[in-house]
């Protein structure tokens, strides 16, 4: 799952951090055999996940009324959500929406501290985003910075009336004065956390889950 | 809900995405590129060309803050306008460096012009030279990322990328896909650069030119080589014309043009030779009525001016590819 991490050097949410140092914001264990072990717990199971669409389906309806709404997943999984919740729109509207992909990679603000990324796909629906009603949908919101780079990308295809935020989960910790009109869940946590969300379109199951790492030996030896 | 606890395997929390590929530091030749890193270039390519397709914004701020450098000690018309385009439409501040009215023309000598631009901080030296190898000397010299926009009679692998990005877009995945390459082999960094990535890429090549025309060791190339155009266009996926490169011929390397023209240009007659769905594809500058006939040049399968607007997003997706992750710790 691509996500923004936070470095966990605390800023206060600044815009630019290319011209900071290279911050190592993963946990400060290497990848492989030798992870700390955490603590899974299933947040959001298949029922769960279809219920949560339904709702922000009609949330959209009740907020947009006849008002025709573009949606615009963010890869890769948002992508597979907006699709949901279109099939949705029409069904309870009666009427077909038009759903897109926007990807945010050459908008990042963290382009230099990571390797090149692979770009995902950018669909935008006939007509363009000029004077719509914009719908972004992701998966999870954390630092906002995947949002700003959408609504940086959005205002070069065009300049929508309105532009709202679907997620499935808001997992908190914003960097940025960013937050979601329709939220499927509030999932309270921890720097050291992960929210996972598979979809059955990439990952063969619907699910949300938390890993949490638990504290290692030397650190609750070392609180003791 | 259930909780479970175990370690953290391979279905755990993904950090960073997926895993990223290895760009090398510079693009000095195609044999810089294996396969996946190739594919690699190509399909962001196609998403750059995607993202900006039907905008009015055609601009995306990726490389804000970067400087770019087009180094040209050669004559050239479209390499340098599409490279000062690739790095302007990503947003990079772009310092066109011609030979002509610099420094270099009182006599400074490559090494000097590259501390100079050492100095001024270049991130990304692009280059062209009439001597083979320039770009490689001149990656020793600057910290910024060198890349060859041909050099002599050596290479040119971003002309040989944008090539490759114009035959998948036509023919789709190029392996056991016939090409024939024809003409000025022996002078044509294009040729050297597409026969390296089109065989990496799983194309068959087929070189046609006159024996003069050839270079000393094109047995070890991963090419067939033959005098017949008439023979090897036969069902071809797609033919290459080269320009015949008159500023670089010292000696008579044919008798006449006209000869030449018979033996190995391509008219309309061997146009129809080509698969139906083959295309015909010149590197340009074109010399007309020489190796290509104006009505094969502006007629059905021609891509030849398609290959000048794909140059555009292929240098993009060079530039984005070498430019960004530089901080991540030598993964660049």
């Amino acid at each position: 799952m691509v996500q923004p991490r936070p470095a966990q050097t605390g800023t206060n949410g600044s815009v630019s951090p290319s011209a900071k140092p290279p911050v190592n914001d993963r946990p400060a264990v290497p990848p492989g055999s030798d992870r700390q072990p955490e603590i899974l717990t299933e947040i959001l199971g298949r029922a769960d996940i279809a219920r949560t669409i339904d709702r922000i389906a009609h949330q959209i309806l009740e907020r947009n009324g006849d008002r025709p709404v573009i949606l615009l997943g963010i890869p890769t999984r948002g992508v597979y959500l907006a699709t949901r919740l279109a099939d949705r729109l029409a069904a309870f509207a009666g009427r077909p929406t038009a759903v897109g992909a926007l990807d945010i990679t050459l908008y990042r603000d963290d382009l230099r501290l990571h390797p090149p990324r692979a770009l995902e796909e950018t669909a935008i629906p006939a007509g363009g985003v000029d004077d719509a009603i914009v719908v972004l949908v992701d998966d999870v919101l954390y630092s906002g910075r995947t949002i700003r780079a959408a609504l940086d990308a959005l205002r070069d295809h065009g300049r929508p009336a309105v532009v709202q935020l679907a997620v499935l989960v808001d997992r908190g910790h914003r960097q940025l004065p960013i937050r979601a009109d329709y939220v499927g869940k509030n999932i309270p946590t921890a720097f050291g956390d992960d929210v996972a969300v598979h979809l059955t379109e990439i990952d063969d199951i619907d699910s949300v889950e938390l890993a949490r790492a638990v504290p290692s030996t030397a650190q609750l030896k070392g609180k003791s | 809900m259930t909780t479970a606890i175990h370690p953290a395997t391979a279905a755990g929390p993904v950090t960073h995405g997926p895993t990223p590929i290895r760009m090398p530091r510079h693009l000095l030749s195609a044999a810089d590129l294996n396969r996946s890193t190739a594919e690699h270039v190509l399909s962001t390519a196609e998403r750059i060309e995607q993202a900006i397709a039907g905008r009015e914004v055609r601009k995306l701020p990726t490389l804000r803050g970067r400087t770019v450098v087009n180094l040209f000690f050669e004559d050239s018309t479209r390499t340098r306008i599409s490279f000062e385009l690739a790095a302007k439409r990503l947003s990079a501040d772009v310092i066109t460096f011609s030979a002509k009215g610099s420094s270099v023309s009182k006599g400074e000598s490559l090494k000097d012009t590259a501390w100079t631009l050492q100095a001024m901080g270049a991130d990304a030296v692009v280059c062209r030279h009439s001597s083979s190898g320039a770009p490689h000397q001149l990656s020793a010299w600057v910290d910024g990322h060198v890349i060859n926009a041909g050099d002599g009679t050596h290479e040119h692998p971003t002309q040989a990328l944008l090539d490759a990005y114009t035959l998948r877009r036509h023919l789709g995945s190029l392996d056991g896909r016939r090409i024939v390459v024809v003409g000025d082999v022996l002078h044509s960094r294009v040729a050297r650069s597409n026969v390296l990535l089109l065989s990496t890429l799983g194309a068959e090549v087929t070189l046609v030119a006159p024996p003069t025309l050839l270079p000393v060791g094109v047995d070890a190339w991963p090419v067939t080589v033959s005098y017949d155009l008439d023979a090897a266009l036969a069902g071809a996926d797609a033919v290459m014309m080269l320009r015949v490169q008159r500023e670089r011929m010292s000696g008579a390397f044919f008798p006449t043009a006209r000869e030449y023209s018979r033996s190995y240009g391509l008219d309309e007659r061997r146009r129809a030779l080509i698969a139906p769905h083959g295309i015909v594809l010149h590197p340009g500058p074109m010399n007309r009525g020489m190796e290509i006939t104006p009505q094969v040049a502006d007629g059905a399968g021609s891509v030849i001016v398609e290959q000048v607007a794909n140059g555009v997003t292929v240098r993009m997706a060079v530039l984005y590819l070498l430019l960004s992750g530089e901080m991540s710790g030598g993964l660049a």
